[in-house]
């Protein structure tokens, strides 16, 4: 029997293993202590990563309340995740990534009109995602808020400019989020096909939850 | 005040106090003596200082002018901005900074929705020191940084004030979404530190934002939640006045590709 690489290192027995078809929509329920692993199965794959908390979904993850608690853009292994009441949901307790972006947004329809003209009007987008298994949950568009975009690269140059630019993540790099709260997790397996946030190339991921 | 006793002397008690003047407050009718060129009184639509930790909401028609000025340069203002006619549109951060390549808005900047259309746009700036990425204080965070930050005690939070700018116009929790902060700056070094500009400024700093849609904005006026100061901030200045609605040859409209096709989004929602 093969050696599996990607559960290597997980804190506990592993409760749920399942493969995000490239493109598609992912929600799934992580109780307070268990470990979330994303593994970027062929590389340079964007995760977009929204969260809620179980027991009360006006509560959510804030990219803003996350990026002034540690005062810097980047998420690193040590980053709290934090709602928009300023509570820890998530910790990154391991990556195998420099850092991950959460200023970046989700990908939509509307944007793309903007980004790369209207001709991209019928492409698949995070938010249509979001929107999708959000609407399964009883969420709705005003629940769509600020996400964490998992193996994406936005850096701010000095001169302000910002942008999506060629990934740092490689094929089997991981990043594991210990959950601080019970968190319900909604991802956009990015179909982005106009930056480099894909690679011009949705591929799948996995997501492993280990007790 | 225990001659309060009966309702006529409650009511001679409270009339007594009209005419009363403070630092913060409202004016109505409005009154400004110092509006722009061509800009006349009967045009002008709000005049109101808000308080230091105080906040305000207000309904904008398209083309509608809000200039805000920081009075003594140390406010900072909190800016929620919706689509009054369908508040689940509204003030989308990351996709006004990704879209217009920019984290720094300033003069000519377009506020974005989350609909690839135009909210406002900055029409003149000379503060320069805004922020688009640390978002509003909140009740945990003044608590550990002042002791306290409920609405009732002395260290208001930026995100409680906007919920209940925001609750005056009929909205929630769910809506109250990532602001833009103005008139205190961020930095982004190399290593994605945030570096703050909080001043304290000069006096009189102002900044004009044109609504290019019909717009809710709620604003709160309580310091930058990264500020390591004691409690401090100073009173905002809100003016509004009517203008005309964005023409086509408008140097803002057409100085890059993304910002003009936010403005044929937004045409083509009022196109009916």
């Amino acid at each position: 029997m093969t050696q599996d690489l990607h559960v290597a290192g997980l804190p506990g027995p592993v409760i749920h293993d399942e493969i995000v078809p490239a493109r598609a929509p992912w929600l799934h329920r992580v109780k307070a202590g268990q470990t979330l692993r994303v593994v970027d199965l062929e590389g340079n794959q964007a995760v977009d990563f929204l969260l809620y908390t179980t027991a009360d979904d006006a509560e959510r993850y804030s990219a803003q309340d996350t990026i002034a608690a540690q005062a810097n853009i980047f998420l690193r292994t040590g980053s709290v995740l934090r709602s928009n009441e300023g509570r820890p949901m998530m910790t990154i307790t391991a990556t195998s990534v420099d850092y991950h972006d959460t200023i970046g947004g989700a990908c939509s329809c509307e944007s793309n009109s903007l980004r790369y003209g209207h001709h991209t009007k019928a492409q698949h987008s995070c938010v249509d995602n979001f929107l999708e298994a959000n609407l399964r949950d009883g969420r709705g568009k005003r629940d769509m808020v600020s996400n964490v975009n998992f193996f994406m690269n936005v850096p701010v140059e000095p001169d302000g400019a910002l942008g999506i630019v060629d990934g740092i993540s490689a094929p089997g790099l991981t990043v594991d989020l210990r959950a601080e709260m019970d968190v319900t997790v909604v991802v956009s397996n990015c179909p982005q096909i106009n930056n480099p946030c894909n690679g011009f190339n949705p591929t799948p991921v996995r997501m492993i939850v280990a007790a | 005040m225990s001659a309060l006793a009966d309702p006529n002397a409650a009511r001679e008690h409270a009339r007594a106090m009209a005419g009363t003047v403070v630092e913060a407050m409202p004016t109505l009718p409005p009154r400004a003596d110092d509006l722009p060129a061509g800009v006349g009184p009967d045009d002008l639509l709000w005049e109101e200082t808000i308080a230091a930790g105080g906040y305000a909401s207000r309904l904008l028609a398209r083309g509608t002018r809000l200039r805000l000025i920081d009075l003594k340069g140390d406010a900072c203002a909190s800016l929620l901005v919706f689509n009054a006619a369908m508040p689940t549109e509204r003030l989308n951060i990351a996709d006004t900074v990704k879209v217009q390549w920019d984290a720094y808005p300033t003069t000519g900047s377009l506020l974005l929705s989350d609909m690839g259309r135009v909210l406002a746009s900055i029409e003149q700036d000379d503060a320069g020191t805004h922020d688009a990425f640390c978002g509003a204080s909140n009740e945990a965070s003044n608590r550990r940084h002042y002791g306290d930050g409920r609405n009732s005690g002395d260290h208001p939070n930026a995100r409680d004030r906007l919920l209940l700018g925001a609750a005056k116009h009929g909205l929630g929790r769910r809506d109250v979404h990532p602001c833009i902060n103005l008139f205190k700056g961020v930095r982004i070094e190399a290593d994605g530190s945030v570096k703050t500009q909080l001043g304290p400024f000069a006096a009189g700093r102002s900044l004009v934002l044109r609504a290019e849609m019909e717009l809710i904005v709620v604003i709160a006026n309580c310091p930058h939640v990264l500020d390591p100061r004691p409690w401090s901030v100073t009173p905002l200045r809100a003016t509004a006045w009517r203008g005309p609605i964005t023409g086509e040859d408008d140097p803002i409209r057409t100085a890059t590709p993304e910002r003009l096709r936010a403005f044929l989004n937004t045409e083509d929602l009022y196109r009916r």
